[in-house]
C-alpha cells in the first residue's frame, strides 16, 4: 500500500491521503477527469475496474467516493471528490472512461442531486422524473404529502439531459433525444415474463433487429440504503435476504463482515466454517434456479422443474437449520443465528450424492441440443475488456474470460485454505455464461465436501456488546454472491446506526450492460441474453 | 368391421321415404344435423385435449397434474370453460373493431372445415369428395389469415410482432406440409380421402411406402407442429418474448376461439398424419396374419381413427415440453434451407419407387 | 351453509364467520330457484378455473414459482395456466413489494384484467409495506390502490400458506352470485369511486 501511495504523490501533487484498510485519495473536482485517466490508463496503476461510485452527503459538503480496482495488480484504492455547493453541486463525470459510470453517476444524482458535467445521460435513474428531492440527503423530507402515491399514469420523457462544460469554465444544460425521432420504439416490461420482475426496456426495434435499449429501474427501489440509516447495526441485516433473494447468506456474510471489521470482533471458526457451507449450498441452489428459468425463457419449461427439484432439496436443508425458506436472517454479528440442525451433516451428503447426477441430466436434457446450441452460442458477445469496462462481474464477468472470483482474488472467511477452482472461459457469449455456472455448482459441491466432514465444535457466535456502536471511520468490503461481486460501504459516526450504508450490488451493472451486449441482435436473443446475464430486479433497485 | 354408411344412408332413407320429405329439405335437416354433431365432436375433443396436454406435461415434469375437478380432473377444462363463456370481453379503443371481433371466428372456422373432411370411421365422413386432401391443405391455411387480423386489428405492438411471425413462419411451412402430403398422394394416386384409406387395407403407407413414406412423415411431423403454432415453434406466441403473442388483447370466449382452435388443429395435424401414413381408420392389417387382421377389425374404426391421432399428438406434446424455443430467423432457415430441398428430393425418391415398384 | 372445497373439511378453515356473513348477506335478498341453479353451475366453473397472471416483484413470486413446481404443484387445482395478457387471466397475486414508481402499471394492470377479476395481496410487503414500512418510496399496503380480496402475510408466506389463500379465493367466488342480487361488483364499484384514476389518456 506504501508503494502506491507513493507512486500516486509522485504523479498527483495536488493529492492528499487518508489511510484505512483500503487507500483513499482525495483529488479536487477540476482535477478529477484528468487524474482518472491517468489512474486508468497508467501501467503502475492500471486502475480498470470501477467498482462502486458511492455517493456521499456530509452535511456542511457533498461528494463521491469512487472505488476502483486494478486487475492486472490486484489492488485498490478509493477516490474522494467532494463539492462545497450545496446548492448546484456539481462534479466532472468519468462516463466516457469507465463504461458503467455512466449509470452510476445517474444513481447517484438520483440520490443525492449531484450533477455529473459531461455524462451524456443526465437523468433520475430508480424514481419518477417528477419526484420531490433527493432522498438520501441529510435533510429530505420524507413525509407522504411531499411524494403521495399515484396511480396517475407514470410521466416519461423522450429527452434527456446533458451538462456541457464550455471553454470559459460555465456549464450549459442541453437536451437531446434518447432515441431518434422515427424509431419504432417497443416497450418491454415493468410487467412481462422476460425481464424477470419488473425492469422495463424500451427498445428501439428495425424488424427484429435491436438498435438500442434503454433500461428503467426502480420498480422496485424500496429504499433500503435510507431505512438502513434509521435502524441499528443488527436490525440492517435482515434486507440482506431481500435484495437478491436467492444470495442472502452471503450477503449477509459481507454486511456482518463489515460489521465486525469495524468493531473489531473476532468470528469464531466454528461460525466461519458454517457462514462459508451456507454461501455455498445457496449458491448451489440459486445457479439451480438460473439453469430452470433461463431454460424456460428460452421455452424448454421442463427444465425448470427438474432443477427445482434440487433447489427444493437444498431449501429443506436450509430450513431445517434456519427456520425459512428463503428469507433466512441467519448470519448475525459475530458468527451465525442458530447453530446446526442434528442431520445437517447427513442431509448435505445426500445432496452431493444426487447433485452429480443432476448435473449430467441437464446437461443431456438441454445443453447438448441442438436448437439450445444455435440459441445460444455466438449470441450476447462481452469481450473481456468490455465486461471489466461495464463491470460485469461473477459467473458472467468470468465467462468473457476476466478471473473475478473475490473468493480467489480477495480471500476472505476461510476461502484462502479450500481447493477450488475458478471457473473462467473466454467464449464470452450466452452459452459460455451457462456452462460457467453449471460448472461453478460442481466446485461449490467441492467445497463443501472438503468442509462438512471437519467442521469444528465450539461456539457459533463471539461475544458482541448488547448495543452495539462502531467507531467512527469508514470501511468497504466484498465477497463473492450468487451473481458477482456484492460490496458493502458502511461510514459510521460512532452512533448505533450507520450513517451511510451503500450496497453494491452485482445485478445493477448486468443490467445495465445489456443495451451494449445487446446491439444488433434479435428481440428473441433480449431474452437469451437477458437470462445469461442472470440479473435479480430487487437486488439491482434496492 | 361396421360400415357407418349403413347408418347414414338409413338416416336418409328414413328422412326422405318415411317422413317424406322432399330432397332438398332432407339435405338440409342432413346438413344442419351434421353441424350440430361436428359441434359437439368438436367441443369435446377440444376440453379433452386440453385436459391431455395438461396432464401429459405435468407427466413430463414429475407433476400430477389436475386431479380435483372431477375424477382424474377430467372436469377441469369443462369448469375452464364455464369461466370462459362468462368472463367479460374487453372492448378497446382505437382499434379495428369490426376485424378485432372477426378474427377469432376466422380461426375457428378454418379448423372446423378441416375438421369436417377427416375420415372418422368406415363410411363415416361428412362428404366424400375427390379433392378431399387437396381441400384440407386449403382450408387449414385460411387460419393464418385470423391470426394476421387479430395481431393488426389489435392495435398493440407486441400482437403484431406475434403475428407477422405467424404469417412468415405459417406460409413457409404450408409449402413443407403441400409436399410431404403431395409426395403420399403421389404414392396412392388419389386425393380421395376415402379411397386413400381404402388403399392402405392391405398396409399403412408408412410401412407399404417405407423409405420416402417415413422422410415424408418425418417432415410432415415438423412442419405440422410449426403449422400449429406449438413448442418448439410457437413463436407467434412465444410467452416469454411476446407476453401472449397475437391474442394478447383478446379475453374471454374469443381468447377461448384461439384457444380451442390450438388444440382441435392439434388434433387435425395428427388426424392428417394419420390418414396418410397410419391408415385413417383402417385397423393394423398384416399380409398373411388373417386371423390377427379379423381380431383387429372387431376394434371399431372410429376407435381406430381417434387413437392414431391421440397418440400422434403425444409425439407433438413431447416436443413442446422437451425442446426449447426456435429463434425466427432459424425457424425460416430450417424451413427454406433443410426441409423444402429434403422434400424435393423425397419428392423425386417416391416417385422413383413407384416408378420402379419398389414398394411393398 | 358451509361452504368448502372439495379435499378440505369445513372446520379447517379458519375464518368461516366472514364467509357466513357474506352468505348472509347474499341471501338476504332470496333468489329463484332456475336462476339459482344457473348461479350454482357457473360458480362452480369460476371456482374451479382460477388463472393467475403471472405478475411478481420479488421474492414471493419466487415462492409462487415453487408453487408451480413438482412439490406443490398448483396444477392439481387447475391453477397452473398463468396467463401473460392480462386480459385472459382472474386474478392477480401480487407477489411482492409495490412501489410508488410501480403503483400505476399495478394499477393499469388490474384496470386490464376482464372481469370478473380478483386480487390476492401476498407477502408482507403487499399487505402492510412489511419490513419496509420505514421507506420513502414503498406503498403501505396495495389496497390503497386496487380492492384486495384475500390478504397473505408471511414474509414470503409458504407455498402452503399460497394454496390456502387461493383457496380462500375459490371458496369466497362460490358464494358470490352471478345474476342479480347483492354482488361484489357494486363494492368494487365503491372502491374505484373513492379512488379515481386522474387521467387516462393514454
Amino acid at each position: 500500500m506504501a508503494e502506491l501511495k507513493d507512486t500516486i504523490a509522485r504523479i498527483f501533487p495536488e493529492a492528499t491521503f487518508e489511510d484505512g484498510h483500503i487507500l483513499t485519495v482525495c483529488i479536487p473536482d477540476e482535477k478529477w477527469h484528468e487524474y482518472a485517466k491517468i489512474l486508468r490508463d497508467n501501467t503502475d496503476l492500471g486502475f480498470d475496474f470501477l467498482v462502486t461510485i458511492v455517493g456521499m452527503d456530509w452535511k456542511d459538503r457533498l461528494g463521491c467516493v469512487y472505488y476502483l480496482t486494478s486487475t492486472k495488480n490486484n489492488s485498490h484504492l478509493s477516490v474522494k471528490v467532494t463539492t462545497d455547493n450545496l446548492e448546484n453541486p456539481m462534479i466532472h463525470s468519468v462516463a466516457d472512461l469507465w463504461h458503467i459510470a455512466g449509470i452510476f453517476e445517474r444513481e447517484v444524482y438520483d440520490f443525492f442531486g449531484i450533477v455529473f458535467i459531461g455524462n451524456p445521460d443526465m437523468r433520475r435513474l430508480f424514481l419518477d422524473i417528477d419526484w420531490k428531492g433527493f432522498p438520501l440527503r441529510k435533510n429530505y423530507d420524507e413525509s407522504e404529502d411531499n411524494n403521495p402515491v399515484s396511480t396517475e399514469n407514470e410521466r416519461q420523457s423522450d429527452y434527456t439531459d446533458t451538462y456541457v462544460e464550455l471553454p470559459d469554465g460555465s456549464v450549459e444544460k442541453r437536451q437531446t433525444r434518447v432515441f431518434e425521432k422515427d424509431d419504432f420504439v417497443v416497450n418491454i416490461g415493468p410487467q412481462h415474463p422476460a425481464t424477470h420482475g419488473v425492469l422495463r426496456f424500451r427498445t428501439a426495434v428495425d424488424g427484429e433487429t435491436i438498435k438500442k435499449i434503454d433500461v428503467y429501474m426502480g420498480y422496485i427501489h424500496r429504499g433500503i440504503e435510507k431505512i438502513c440509516e434509521k435502524l441499528t447495526y443488527p436490525q440492517t441485516l435482515h434486507f440482506m435476504d431481500r435484495m437478491d433473494y436467492f444470495s442472502g447468506h452471503p450477503y449477509h456474510h459481507c454486511l456482518c463482515m463489515t460489521i465486525e471489521e469495524a468493531a473489531g470482533i473476532e468470528v469464531p471458526r466454528r461460525a466461519q466454517v458454517i457462514r462459508v457451507l451456507m454461501d455455498e449450498l445457496s449458491r448451489i441452489a440459486s445457479h439451480c434456479l438460473f439453469i430452470g428459468t433461463f431454460c424456460m425463457d428460452l421455452g424448454a419449461t421442463t427444465m425448470l422443474f427438474y432443477t427445482l427439484r434440487v433447489r427444493e432439496q437444498i431449501l429443506d436443508i436450509m430450513e431445517k437449520t434456519c427456520g425459512a425458506r428463503m428469507t433466512f436472517n441467519y448470519g448475525c454479528i459475530g458468527g451465525v443465528m442458530q447453530d446446526l440442525a442434528p442431520d445437517f451433516v447427513a442431509d448435505v451428503k445426500a445432496l452431493l450424492e444426487v447433485l452429480p447426477k443432476n448435473i449430467k441430466e441437464y446437461n443431456k436434457l438441454f445443453t447438448g441440443n441442438v436448437i439450445t446450441k444455435n440459441r445460444m452460442e455466438g449470441v450476447g458477445y462481452l469481450s473481456k475488456e468490455d465486461a471489466i469496462s461495464w463491470s460485469v462481474t461473477g459467473p458472467s464477468g468470468r465467462a468473457s474470460g476476466w478471473a473475478c472470483d473475490v473468493r480467489k482474488t480477495d480471500p476472505y472467511s476461510i476461502y484462502a485454505e479450500l481447493d477450488f477452482d475458478q471457473v473462467v472461459k473466454t467464449e464470452g457469449d450466452s452459452m459460455a455464461r451457462f456452462k460457467v455456472r453449471m460448472e461453478e455448482m460442481e466446485q461449490s459441491a467441492r467445497i463443501i465436501a472438503q468442509l462438512i466432514d471437519i467442521i469444528p465444535e465450539g461456539d457459533i457466535c463471539a461475544k458482541v456488546p448488547k448495543v452495539l456502536k462502531l467507531p467512527v471511520g469508514h470501511w468497504f468490503r466484498t465477497v463473492e454472491g450468487c451473481r458477482g461481486t456484492f460490496g458493502v460501504y458502511l461510514e459510521s459516526d460512532g452512533s448505533t446506526s450507520p450513517y451511510r450504508l451503500k450496497l453494491v450490488p452485482p445485478s445493477l451493472t448486468a443490467a445495465a450492460a445489456v443495451d451494449h451486449i445487446t446491439r444488433g441482435n434479435k428481440i428473441a436473443d433480449l431474452i437469451t441474453i437477458g437470462g445469461s446475464l442472470d440479473y435479480i430486479v430487487p437486488d439491482m433497485d434496492r | 368391421m361396421f360400415d357407418f354408411s349403413l347408418l347414414t344412408e338409413w338416416i336418409g332413407n328414413f328422412l326422405q321415404e318415411t317422413l317424406g320429405l322432399p330432397a332438398w329439405l332432407a339435405t338440409t335437416v342432413e346438413c344442419v344435423g351434421v353441424g350440430l354433431a361436428l359441434l359437439l365432436v368438436y367441443s369435446l375433443l377440444a376440453l379433452f385435449y386440453i385436459w391431455y396436454e395438461r396432464k401429459l406435461c405435468a407427466a413430463f415434469q414429475c407433476r400430477l397434474g389436475p386431479d380435483r375437478v372431477g375424477p382424474w380432473g377430467l372436469l377441469q377444462s369443462f369448469a375452464d370453460m364455464f369461466k370462459m363463456l362468462i368472463k367479460e370481453l374487453i372492448s378497446l379503443n382505437h382499434i379495428d373493431k369490426f376485424l378485432f371481433a372477426l378474427a377469432p371466428y376466422l380461426v375457428i372456422l378454418a379448423s372446423m372445415l378441416a375438421f369436417a373432411v377427416l375420415p372418422w370411421g368406415k363410411g363415416l365422413q361428412v362428404i366424400n369428395f375427390n379433392i378431399g386432401i387437396f381441400f384440407l391443405i386449403a382450408v387449414s391455411s385460411i387460419g393464418v389469415l385470423g391470426i394476421l387480423l387479430a395481431g393488426w386489428s389489435s392495435n398493440n405492438k407486441f400482437t403484431l410482432i406475434g403475428a407477422m411471425r405467424s404469417g412468415a413462419q405459417m406460409v413457409s411451412y404450408e409449402l413443407s406440409i403441400g409436399l410431404s402430403v403431395l409426395t403420399m398422394v403421389a404414392f396412392a394416386g388419389t386425393m380421395n380421402i376415402v379411397e386413400l384409406v381404402e388403399a392402405q387395407n392391405n398396409l399403412w403407407f408408412i410401412f407399404s411406402g417405407h423409405i420416402p413414406a417415413i422422410i415424408a412423415f418425418i417432415i410432415y411431423l415438423i412442419a405440422g407442429t410449426a403449422e400449429t403454432n406449438r413448442g418448439p415453434f410457437d413463436l407467434p406466441e412465444a410467452e416469454s418474448e411476446l407476453t401472449a403473442g397475437y391474442h394478447t388483447e383478446y379475453s374471454g370466449i374469443h381468447f377461448g376461439f384461439f384457444y380451442l382452435a390450438e388444440y382441435l388443429n392439434l388434433f387435425i395435424v395428427s388426424g392428417v398424419a394419420a390418414l396418410l401414413f397410419f391408415g385413417g381408420w383402417m385397423p393394423l392389417h398384416i399380409p398373411g396374419w388373417d386371423g390377427f387382421n379379423e381380431i383387429m377389425d372387431y376394434i371399431p374404426s372410429v376407435l381406430w381413427f381417434i387413437g392414431k391421432a391421440i397418440a400422434l399428438s403425444f409425439i407433438i406434446i413431447w416436443f413442446k415440453w422437451t425442446f426449447p424455443r426456435l429463434r425466427i430467423d432459424q425457424l425460416l432457415t430450417l424451413e427454406w434451407k433443410y426441409l423444402l430441398p429434403i422434400n424435393l428430393f423425397n419428392l423425386v425418391l417416391m416417385v422413383l419407387v413407384i416408378v420402379y415398384n419398389f414398394h411393398f | 351453509m358451509e361452504v368448502t372445497t372439495k379435499s378440505m373439511p369445513y372446520d379447517a378453515w379458519k375464518d368461516n364467520e366472514y364467509i357466513e356473513s357474506l352468505v348472509k348477506e347474499l341471501q338476504a335478498n332470496g333468489t329463484n330457484v332456475v336462476v339459482g341453479s344457473f348461479d350454482k353451475l357457473i360458480n362452480w366453473g369460476r371456482s374451479n378455473s382460477i388463472w393467475p397472471l403471472t405478475f411478481a416483484t420479488s421474492c414471493c413470486g419466487i415462492e409462487f414459482v415453487s408453487l408451480g413446481a413438482a412439490r406443490y404443484d398448483m396444477a392439481r387445482f387447475g391453477w397452473e395456466v398463468a396467463r401473460s395478457s392480462p386480459r385472459q387471466a382472474d386474478f392477480m397475486m401480487v407477489a411482492g413489494t409495490i412501489v410508488k414508481r410501480m403503483a400505476p402499471v399495478m394499477r393499469r394492470l388490474y384496470d386490464q384484467l376482464a372481469e370478473p377479476k380478483y386480487v390476492i395481496a401476498c407477502g408482507a410487503c403487499a399487505v402492510s409495506g412489511g419490513p419496509f414500512k420505514k421507506s420513502y418510496h414503498v406503498v403501505m399496503g396495495i389496497d390503497k390502490i386496487v380492492p384486495v380480496d384475500v390478504f397473505l402475510p408471511g414474509c414470503p408466506p409458504r407455498p402452503e400458506a399460497m394454496i390456502y389463500a387461493i383457496m380462500q379465493l375459490s371458496r369466497k367466488i362460490k358464494v358470490e352470485r352471478f345474476f342479480g342480487g347483492v354482488n361484489r361488483k357494486e363494492n368494487q364499484e365503491a372502491f374505484l369511486k373513492a379512488h379515481p384514476i386522474e387521467s387516462l389518456e393514454d
